[in-house]
This record gives C-alpha cells, sequence and structure tokens, in this order.
C-alpha cells in the first residue's frame, strides 16, 4: 500500500463449519470436507430449505469460559474464540502498550439467536423478563467491543456492516489504521443466523439454493448453480505494522496485507459496469503490483448465475481468458457474510505458504462462457507470490484484498 | 416469607450474569465488591430482574446500584421481602 508503513497478519484464528482452528481448517479445505450440511438446531420440516454450514463440534464454555455466556450470542462467541487464537498465534503481545492496540470487525447478521430468544420472552411473558443484556447482545458493533474488553485492547476501534464485503472491509480498515500510527489491530469478522428467525431470514434474500442435496446445493461458477448455502462462522487476524513485529520479535509474519480496495455499484439499472473490477485493480495497483503478479484469485463466488456470470467476466477481463487460477473454498462452508472475506484471506495466506490452491468443491461443469480457469476436483500444488481476495455484499458492496508472501 | 441466603443470591448472580472463575469453589464471596468480582452495572440489573421473577422482590434499580457487595445486595433484597410480607 501507500506509504512507508507496511501491515502484515501475524496471527490467525478460524472458526469454519468444516473445521475450528486454522490447521484443521486449512486440512478439510484441501481435502475437500464438507460443513454443509443439514440444520440440526431446530425442527426445519417446514422450512423451504434445511441447509447449513454449521459449526457443530464449538462447546463455548470450554473455549470461552461460563462468564460471558448470558450476556453472548453464539455469533459472539465464535468470534471471541477466533481472536484469543489468533492473540495466542500472534503470540507476546503483552508488552504493547493497550492504547497501541485496537479492535475491527465486520458483522453483517447481529446476534439473532440472541435476540429471537429474548423476543420470544417478550411476547409470551411480557418485557419484565427480557435480558438486561438484548441491549448490546443484539447489535453489530458487539464483536468489537467484546473483544475489546476481553484482550484490554484500548485503541482506535471500529465495527463495519457491509454484508458479505464486510470483512474484507474490516481489514482494510485495520491496515489504514496502522498507517495512522496504531501499532496493531485485531481484524476480522464472525457472523452466525442459524436460529428459526434468522435462517428463515436469510431465506428471505431470495439467494438462497433450495436444493436438497449437500453436494449439489452450491455450486459457484457451475452451469447448474443455483444460489448459495448460507453458513455461520469466520476468522479473526492480527495485523501490525512490520516495524511492531519486528520490535516486538514476533514468531512469525504469516503474510503482507500489500493492497486493500472498495468500491460501490451504480444503482440497478443504469447499465453501467459493477464496481467490482475497480476493487480488484485499485487492490493490486495499490500493492504496487501488475495483475500478471497474482497468482490466484479467491472469487466471491456467490452461486447465482447472473452473479457468477459478472465475476467471471471481471475477472477474465482483468486478467486474461483464463489467465490465472479462481478459487471458491466456500463451496464447503456456505457464505458467512462478514466472516466469508477473512476466512478467504485466512486461505489465501495458508495457499501462498504451502503453495497450494484448495479446489472449488463439488462444481464440476462451468460454462465456457466464463473463461475462468476455476480450480476443481484436487488442490493445484503451484508457487504462489500473491493472491487477490475479492468479496461482494448485497446491496453494492464490493471489496477486494492483496495479500503477498512476506520479504523485506 | 423465608429469607434469602447468601449462596441463593449468590446462584441468581451467577446464573443472571455468568460464572467468575477466580473464585475457590468453598470461598466465602459476602463481602467481596461486585467491581472485584468482575460484575457491572447491568449484572446487577439483570439479576435484580431475576430475584423479582423467581422470589417476588422488588428492588429499585437506584438501590440494586447502591450495593456494593454480595452481602449487601442480600441485606436489601432480605430487608424488600420482609417489608413485602408485613406489608
Amino acid at each position: 500500500m501507500t506509504g512507508s508503513v507496511r501491515t502484515v497478519i501475524t496471527g490467525m484464528g478460524v472458526v469454519a463449519p468444516n473445521g475450528i482452528g486454522t490447521e484443521r481448517y486449512w486440512q478439510a479445505a484441501r481435502d475437500g470436507r464438507s460443513g454443509i450440511r443439514e440444520l440440526s438446531r431446530f425442527d426445519t420440516s417446514g422450512y423451504p430449505y434445511r441447509l447449513a454450514g454449521q459449526i457443530v463440534d464449538f462447546v463455548a464454555e470450554e473455549h470461552i469460559g461460563r462468564r460471558l455466556l448470558p450476556q453472548t450470542d453464539v455469533s459472539t462467541r465464535l468470534a471471541l474464540a477466533a481472536a484469543d487464537w489468533a492473540i495466542a498465534d500472534a503470540s507476546g503481545l503483552d508488552g504493547l502498550a493497550s492504547d497501541r492496540m485496537g479492535v475491527v470487525t465486520a458483522n453483517a447478521l447481529g446476534g439473532f439467536e440472541f435476540t429471537h430468544r429474548e423476543f420470544r420472552k417478550l411476547w409470551r411473558q411480557g418485557s419484565p423478563y427480557v435480558s438486561v443484556y438484548e441491549s448490546f447482545a443484539w447489535f453489530y458493533a458487539v464483536n468489537s467491543g467484546q473483544i475489546s474488553i476481553r484482550n484490554g485492547l484500548r485503541g482506535s476501534s471500529a465495527a463495519l456492516v457491509a454484508e458479505q464485503a464486510g470483512g474484507l472491509d474490516a481489514l482494510g480498515h485495520a491496515c489504514r489504521t496502522i498507517r495512522g500510527g496504531t501499532d496493531l489491530m485485531i481484524t476480522g469478522g464472525v457472523d452466525s443466523a442459524l436460529d428459526p428467525w434468522g435462517f428463515l431470514s436469510q431465506f428471505a434474500g431470495g439467494r438462497v439454493s433450495v436444493e436438497p442435496d449437500p453436494a449439489r446445493a452450491y455450486l459457484p461458477f457451475d452451469a447448474a448453480a443455483s444460489g448459495y448455502v448460507p453458513g455461520e462462522g469466520g476468522a479473526m487476524l492480527v495485523v501490525e505494522s512490520a516495524a511492531s513485529a519486528h520490535a516486538r520479535g514476533a514468531a512469525q509474519i504469516h503474510a503482507e496485507i500489500a493492497g486493500y480496495a472498495a468500491t460501490f455499484d451504480p444503482p440497478p439499472g443504469s447499465g453501467r459496469p459493477s464496481g467490482l473490477r475497480r476493487a480488484a485493480e485499485q487492490a493490486i495497483a495499490g500493492a504496487g503490483l501488475v495483475p500478471g503478479d497474482i497468482g490466484v484469485v479467491f472469487a466471491d463466488a456467490s452461486g447465482v448465475p447472473e452473479l457468477d456470470r459478472d465475476e467471471a467476466a471481471t475477472i477474465s477481463a482483468l486478467f486474461g481468458p483464463g489467465a490465472v487460477p479462481v478459487t471458491a473454498p466456500k463451496a464447503l462452508t456456505g457464505r458467512l457474510y462478514a466472516g466469508g472475506g477473512p476466512l478467504d484471506v485466512v486461505t489465501a495466506v495458508l495457499s501462498l505458504r504451502d503453495g497450494v490452491i484448495p479446489p472449488t468443491a463439488h462444481t464440476t461443469a462451468v460454462p465456457e462462457s466464463y473463461q475462468i480457469d476455476l480450480v476443481l476436483g484436487a488442490p493445484r500444488e503451484l508457487p504462489l507470490p500473491a493472491a487477490l481476495v475479492l468479496a461482494r455484499g448485497r446491496h453494492g458492496f464490493n471489496a477486494a484484498v492483496v495479500v503477498r508472501a512476506w520479504s523485506q | 416469607m423465608t429469607q434469602l441466603s447468601i449462596d441463593d443470591i449468590h446462584q441468581v448472580l451467577v446464573e443472571s450474569a455468568g460464572e467468575v472463575e477466580n473464585i475457590a469453589p468453598d470461598e466465602d464471596v459476602t463481602g467481596r465488591t461486585f467491581e472485584e468480582l468482575g460484575y457491572d452495572s447491568l449484572a446487577l440489573i439483570e439479576t435484580a430482574a431475576q430475584l423479582r421473577q423467581r422470589f417476588g422482590i422488588h428492588l429499585e434499580d437506584d438501590a440494586v446500584l447502591s450495593a456494593e457487595t454480595l452481602g449487601g445486595l442480600l441485606a436489601l433484597a432480605n430487608a424488600a421481602a420482609t417489608r413485602r410480607v408485613e406489608g
């Protein structure tokens, strides 16, 4: 990015439907192990769809203790655990001044499950029975707040809401905050809304697939694509200035966040192209790179045919037809809203580290007219210097991040 | 009405506002301040709501927030319970 302050990732924590913890998730992504299954949290008979990318083996009190349970939605519990793991991965933050570390998270869905429970009490028992913690447990900013309190982070903090694009916007804002003088940011996003109300609300958006087969419901870029499967989870990262990482003797630098850009689409019906290409171009240029330097693109991969077509056209126009490998590991998790971008960034970082592109599971038949080289079936091994991560949020948000292998 | 014990009110606090992990199982918490234990004003408001629902004890928010310790809250709750019976 412009300016002399370079921003690096020194810690990562993952909570995904197909793996809790960074390495378990990464193994699942490479092996094509899916977290999409029939939702088991409540009786879904009568619902028009039943599949979700569901985290089934997360026991909150084992990871975040009992104290915060009465005041946290499942999404916040997942975010707190992921932040703990990212901080543990970065290790050695104790010596940093608390006012030089901040938090910026993205959230798109709020605390649906918590709120659904309290609304039920309000309706059935009356207002005195509604938990006082509803006052903040529902709120988009609550993950930033709880992570800040739990870890004593008193620097500049924020929360961003931009549907699926928001998670990348959070990373971009973290880098901007660091360039403004903060040493270190905890950043990323986690979402969850798999209670009866939240689940149905996602369907109301009109883009969720009603295909009942878990291996056929979410087929990004496939000729048979029929929408997406909603999921829960995401990732949290520790991002800091390279100077801070060196000064405290950080155990490792996973990668550099070298570029970020966000754009907004023109109004529907304008006839003008979406802003996705501009976001990608600006992120690559901001990293001081050209498209030929990018080894892999992690696509937004909506699974909605017209959006897939638009994204494929954007990628093939920017890089040349079939000129860059493209993948969508989110086919194994469902779309995670604010969690999707940060999880893709973690996946991209691991791809750079190991020289492996995880495949787009389940998709088999990409229309030739898309002119993209989608990685299918098995992981592809090749040296990767840099990756582009794309995300689009409903109602016009576009964001792009470039991560690059770290070198001085 | 039966008077509440310190264990009763501690249990309501824990169920309302979560369990503090830095307390030994057999520790007497009567005199520990809420601040020491890590409970904030919302924790006390939620605890007061639970006391009302479970025991019919009505405490004003201001009164609850003036309690600094579990023992202080217990005294307020039992005084209110006694007033309710006498009234």
